[in-house]
C-alpha cells in the first residue's frame, strides 16, 4: 500500500493534497453548530449531480413531451419517483442549507479582511445557483414553470433600450416556448453545474489559503507553536470530518422526512399549480415562485414602477456581494459588536422571513404595504451597517478562542 | 542583430498586440454561438395571423383566440362598459393611448378599437408577462368600490380598464397591446394583419 501511495506521490501531488486540505489543514477548535452548512452544501450538490443525472436519461426536453416524460418519471420508471423527490428536495435543502451558510457569516464576520473573495466566490455560487434552480424550475414543464419562467425572463424586458431584445435572445422565440425549454435544459444539466463546480472548488481553495474563521473572530495563525501549528487549530481529518458526519446523518434524517412524507413540501417546495401541464393562454389565479425566491419576489412586489421594482429587486441580491466593504468594522464576530449590529442583524434576518411570507400572500393592500414597509427594513440594513459600523462600540476582543 | 540584449518594450509590444489579436478572434468565434440563441427561421415564420368568429359572442363575454402563441382577447362590450371608460381618465398613466407603440393607429381612439363596442387585445400584462384575468363586474369585494370592470393581473396585480389602459400606481408601464387586427366580414376578424388600408 505504502509503496503504491509512494509511486502516485511521485508522479501526481495526493498525499501533498490530503495533507494540505485535510490531515494537515488547521481549523480552529471552537467550530459550533453554524459551521455543518458547508460541508453539507457540499454534500448537496453531490446528491443534486446524480440524482439529476439519472434524472436525464429519463426526462425529454421537448415541449410536447416535457410534461408526460415527468409524469412517466413518476408512474412508469422504476424508483422514479423516488429519484426526483430526491433532486425536488434537494434543491430545498440546497437553498435552507446555504441560507444558514450565509447567516453564519454574517454573524462571525466570515466576509471580512482577508476573506473578501472567499465571500465573493460564495456570493456568485449563490447567484448560479439561483440560475440553476429556476432553469430547473422550467423542465417539468407546468403551469407555474411556465409563468414563472415567463415573469423571471421578462425582468431582464425592463432594463432601458436592449431589454426587449435581450428577452428574445434569451427566449429564443417571441414566447416561451420550446427553444427555451431546449437551451435551459442544456444549460440547467451542463453550463452551470461546471459553473458552480468550478467556484466551488474556487471557495474551498480561497479558504484553505487564509484560513477559517471562527466564532470568536480572532485570527488562530497569530498564535503557533514551535512547528508553526496554530494552538488553537485541530487538524480537519479526523476532527472535523468525524463532527460533519454527525452533521450528515442528523441533516439525512431531515431529508429522508421530507422526501419520503412531505415531497411537495404543502405546495412550498412543489407548487400544486405545477402539477398541471403548460397552458401558453391561462395564468394560475395565484402565482409565486418557489420558496426560496420569494423575498427578492416580495421586493419587486412592493415596488409600484416596471424599471424600479426589478431595480430594487436586483440591489437586494447585489448589496450582499459588497458586505466587506459596507462592514467597516474591524471586530468579526457578533460575540464582540455592539447591540447595534446585533439588533440590525436580527431585524434584517426577520425581514428576510416576513417578506419571504409575504411573497406568497394573494396581493391586497395591506400585504404590499407591509411589504413596503419590510423591503425598507431590508436596505435600512446595509445603511445602518455603513453608517454605524466605522466607529462602533466594541467588546475587547480575546488573543486566544474561548473554550 | 543583437542576441543578449532583450528588447523589453518591443516584447511587451509583441505580447500586447498578439493578446488583442487573439481577443479579437475570440469576439468573432463568440458570434455564432449567441447569435445562434435568437429566434430560429422556424420560429420567425410561425406568427402567422388567424381568425375569429365573433357571431356568437355575447355582450361582455370575452373570447380568448391564439395568436402568435399569445392569447388574444375580444371583448363584446355593452353600452355601459363604453359609457364608463372616459371616467377612469384621471386615473390612468395613459387615457389618450399616446405611447404609438403599444396600438396600430385606427385603434389609437377613445375606445382603442376598430369597432366601438369589439375590444382585440393582446392579453399579456406589459409588467412581467402574465396574462390578466378578465373581471367585468362593478366593485367587486377584492378590487375595491372604484372598480368599473377591467382587467387585473394575478401576478403583481396590475389593473387595466375595459379598453386595456392601465391604471396609475401599478407596476404595468403601459396601456395592453391591441394586436393589427381587421374584419374580413361583419363577424370575423382576422388578427396579425392590418388589412391595407386602416
Amino acid at each position: 500500500m505504502g509503496k503504491l501511495i509512494g509511486w502516485i506521490d511521485d508522479r501526481f501531488p495526493l498525499t501533498k493534497m490530503w495533507n494540505e486540505h485535510l490531515a494537515e489543514y488547521y481549523a480552529p477548535k471552537n467550530f459550533n453548530f453554524w459551521y455543518f452548512f458547508g460541508s453539507l452544501a457540499l454534500m448537496v450538490l453531490v446528491i443534486q449531480i446524480l440524482s439529476g443525472l439519472f434524472l436525464t436519461m429519463h426526462y425529454k426536453p421537448d415541449a410536447e413531451l416535457a410534461f408526460a416524460s415527468v409524469e412517466y418519471i413518476m408512474r412508469d420508471v422504476p424508483y422514479g419517483w423516488l429519484i426526483r423527490y430526491i433532486h425536488s428536495t434537494g434543491a430545498t435543502a440546497f437553498f435552507i442549507v446555504v441560507y444558514l451558510h450565509m447567516l453564519r457569516g454574517l454573524m462571525y464576520g466570515s466576509y471580512k479582511k482577508p476573506r473578501e473573495l472567499i465571500w465573493l466566490f460564495g456570493m456568485f455560487i449563490y447567484l448560479a445557483l439561483m440560475a440553476e434552480a429556476f432553469m430547473g424550475y422550467l423542465l417539468p414543464w407546468g403551469q407555474m414553470s411556465y409563468w414563472g419562467a415567463q415573469v423571471i425572463i421578462s425582468l431582464f424586458g425592463a432594463i432601458p433600450v436592449i431589454g426587449d431584445d435581450l428577452t428574445l435572445w434569451i427566449r429564443g422565440d417571441f414566447v416561451i416556448s420550446d427553444a427555451t425549454l431546449n437551451r435551459f435544459f442544456a444549460l440547467h444539466v451542463i453550463a452551470l453545474p461546471l459553473v458552480l463546480i468550478f467556484l466551488v472548488v474556487a471557495h474551498i481553495l480561497a479558504l484553505h489559503e487564509v484560513g477559517s474563521n471562527n466564532p470568536d473572530g480572532v485570527e488562530i495563525k497569530k498564535n503557533k507553536d514551535e512547528n508553526g501549528i496554530p494552538l488553537d487549530g485541530i487538524p480537519f481529518h479526523p476532527y472535523y470530518t468525524v463532527k460533519d458526519i454527525v452533521g450528515v446523518v442528523v441533516f439525512l434524517f431531515f431529508f429522508a422526512t421530507v422526501m419520503f412524507f412531505f415531497p411537495d413540501g404543502g405546495g412550498y417546495f412543489l407548487e400544486h399549480a405545477n402539477f398541471i401541464a403548460s397552458d401558453p393562454l391561462k395564468t394560475p389565479e395565484h402565482i409565486a415562485p418557489v420558496w426560496y425566491f420569494t423575498p427578492f419576489y416580495a421586493i419587486l412586489r412592493a415596488v409600484p414602477d416596471k424599471l424600479m421594482g426589478v431595480g430594487a429587486m436586483g440591489a437586494a441580491i447585489v448589496l450582499l456581494f459588497f458586505m466587506p466593504w459596507i462592514d467597516r468594522c474591524k471586530v468579526k464576530s457578533i460575540r464582540y459588536r455592539s447591540n447595534i449590529y446585533k439588533i440590525n442583524l436580527a431585524v434584517f434576518v426577520v425581514s428576510f422571513v416576513v417578506l419571504g411570507w409575504l411573497a406568497m400572500q394573494p396581493v391586497t393592500s395591506t400585504i404590499t404595504m407591509l411589504s413596503q414597509v419590510f423591503s425598507l427594513l431590508y436596505f435600512g440594513f446595509f445603511v445602518v451597517l455603513f453608517i454605524t459600523s466605522k466607529n462602533e462600540e466594541t467588546k475587547p476582543v480575546p488573543d486566544r478562542v474561548t473554550e | 542583430m543583437s542576441t543578449d540584449v532583450v528588447d523589453k518594450n518591443k516584447r511587451r509590444f509583441l505580447t500586447a498586440a498578439t493578446s488583442v489579436v487573439g481577443a479579437v478572434g475570440a469576439g468573432f468565434v463568440a458570434v455564432p454561438f449567441l447569435a445562434s440563441w435568437m429566434p430560429s427561421e422556424r420560429a420567425k415564420n410561425a406568427g402567422a395571423p388567424v381568425e375569429a368568429d365573433i357571431s356568437k359572442l355575447e355582450e361582455g363575454r370575452l373570447l380568448i383566440v391564439e395568436w402568435q402563441s399569445k392569447p388574444v382577447w375580444i371583448v363584446r362590450r355593452s353600452r355601459q362598459m363604453l359609457d364608463n371608460l372616459p371616467k377612469m381618465n384621471d386615473n390612468l398613466r395613459d387615457p389618450d393611448s399616446e405611447n404609438t407603440d403599444q396600438q396600430p393607429e385606427y385603434a389609437q381612439n377613445e375606445t382603442r378599437s376598430r369597432k366601438p363596442e369589439i375590444s382585440v387585445l393582446v392579453g399579456i400584462c406589459t409588467h412581467l408577462g402574465c396574462s390578466p384575468t378578465y373581471r367585468p363586474e362593478i366593485a367587486p369585494a377584492d378590487l375595491g368600490d372604484d372598480w368599473l370592470g377591467g382587467f387585473f393581473c394575478p401576478c403583481h396585480s396590475s389593473r387595466f380598464d375595459m379598453a386595456g389602459r392601465v391604471f396609475q400606481g401599478v407596476p404595468a408601464p403601459t396601456n395592453l397591446v391591441v394586436p393589427p387586427h381587421y374584419y374580413l366580414t361583419e363577424n370575423t376578424i382576422r388578427v396579425g394583419e392590418d388589412g391595407g388600408a386602416a
